[in-house]
């Protein structure tokens, strides 16, 4: 496959305080592909997507996006990417639970300057994707845990991202809501062309992804391209 | 499967022909893997013999089978002994997986390699079920499901394996 990659890591290293979390990992996500990131707790997995998305800084090593060096990025200039190009799911508390699920949802887009009305309209639309329309003018509070991570993969793919870091999504969730969440959320991805990083420990999770890698002790074990 | 009793199951709806049988066994139960002309047959002819069908009549003409069966109170009484009986279950305790993990620490193979490519070969079956699920009715939905579950049930295993593949290696070569 010769398609340059969206998102490449090389040798990245990563440790709090004297514990190492990764050591040498190697990662790369093309344009558009669902790679899962599996492996055991506490190997890793979590703190490669973290510095993938620009959230954690690496200790040593390089992480290129789409052509840019995200690890010499300013702050400011990564949060902005961030914003613009990323969406994230993750498994606990990600929806603010004092506004409307339509709100959380057109959160992103205020953020980014969008007048609320057109931000709404945008929500509503996805919650509709997500198979959650009616919960729209609900508070997080008042909803399910299988709808409220709808409403977040809604929130993650309103500002139509590139990549979607997805991080124990259904996590929370039984097994048949946990594989709605997944196919909306692969659907949804598969049809707007993001590409998804999707940590999970549940290998009928992975199964949704078109390859998976493995971090094990820091560091990835398989990270070729899909055939 | 017991493919006499499953076929025994479908007669109790109504009298069909042996092509019939093959069909609607293949629609429900067959999509991997359906019935030979022959199985079927050969199957109808023993339950036959031991009354548990008749021939309610034959057709002339076309094909080379034109008898129709039905099921008799015995056959009935046999589906119903049958569906009673629980399946016993699958001791899983003969692994091909774990003769191959021994050997590999027993000859100096690299027994964390092979498990990594029994992971990725068990992931791509997954990958091609959820994919399948995805387009199937109920019916199919619930025949992955069952191979999604035990194919997960063997990753489960894999990784275990994979996290004490150090201490199995000293217990081999004590």
């Amino acid at each position: 496959m010769t398609t340059a990659p969206l998102l490449l890591a090389s040798g990245i290293d990563k440790a709090y305080g004297p514990t190492p979390a990764l050591v040498g990992a190697d990662f790369a996500l093309r344009a558009g592909e669902v790679v899962a990131v599996m492996g055991p707790s506490g190997s890793g997995k979590s703190t490669l997507l973290h510095c993938l998305a620009g959230i954690v800084r690496p200790d040593a090593g390089t992480i290129t996006y789409d052509g840019r060096e995200l690890t010499s990025l300013p702050d400011a200039a990564r949060s902005a990417l961030r914003r613009s190009d990323f969406g994230f799911v993750f498994q606990f508390g990600q929806l603010v639970p004092e506004l409307t699920c339509v709100e959380n949802v057109a959160l992103p887009l205020r953020l980014n300057g969008e007048r609320r009305r057109s931000a709404e309209l945008k929500a509503e639309e996805w919650l509709t994707r997500l198979e959650v329309e009616d919960v729209g003018g609900k508070r997080p509070g008042e909803i399910s845990g299988g709808q409220g991570q709808r409403v977040a993969v809604a929130r993650a793919l309103v500002t139509a991202p590139r990549v979607i870091f997805a991080d124990e999504p259904t996590g929370a969730l039984d097994s048949l809501n946990g594989e709605r969440v997944m196919q909306l959320l692969t659907d949804a991805s598969r049809d707007t062309g993001a590409a998804v990083v999707l940590v999970t420990h549940e290998a009928r999770v992975a199964a949704y992804s078109d390859r998976e890698v493995v971090v094990r002790d820091g560091s990835v074990r398989s990270s070729e391209w899909a055939v | 499967m017991s493919i006499g009793h499953t076929l025994l199951g479908l007669l109790e709806s109504g009298p069909r022909h042996g092509y019939d049988l093959k069909r609607a066994f293949d629609e429900r139960f067959g999509h991997d893997r359906p019935l030979h002309y022959g199985q079927v047959y050969s199957t109808m002819s023993r339950l036959l013999r031991n009354g548990l069908v008749e021939v309610d009549g034959v057709e002339a003409g076309g094909g080379p089978e034109r008898k129709r069966y039905a099921i008799t109170e015995a056959g009935i009484t046999d589906v119903e002994r049958w569906l009673s009986q629980p399946e016993k279950p699958e001791p899983y305790l003969q692994s091909t997986l774990y003769t191959k993990v021994v050997l590999a620490l027993l000859t100096g193979r690299g027994a964390a390699e092979l498990l990594d490519v029994q992971r990725a070969e068990h992931l791509r079956l997954m990958r091609e079920l959820t994919r399948r699920k995805k387009d199937g009715d109920l019916a199919d939905q619930l025949i992955c499901d069952h191979a999604l579950f035990h194919l997960e049930a063997d990753l489960r295993w894999l990784e275990l394996t994979a996290a004490r593949l150090d201490r199995l290696a000293e217990e081999i070569r004590r």
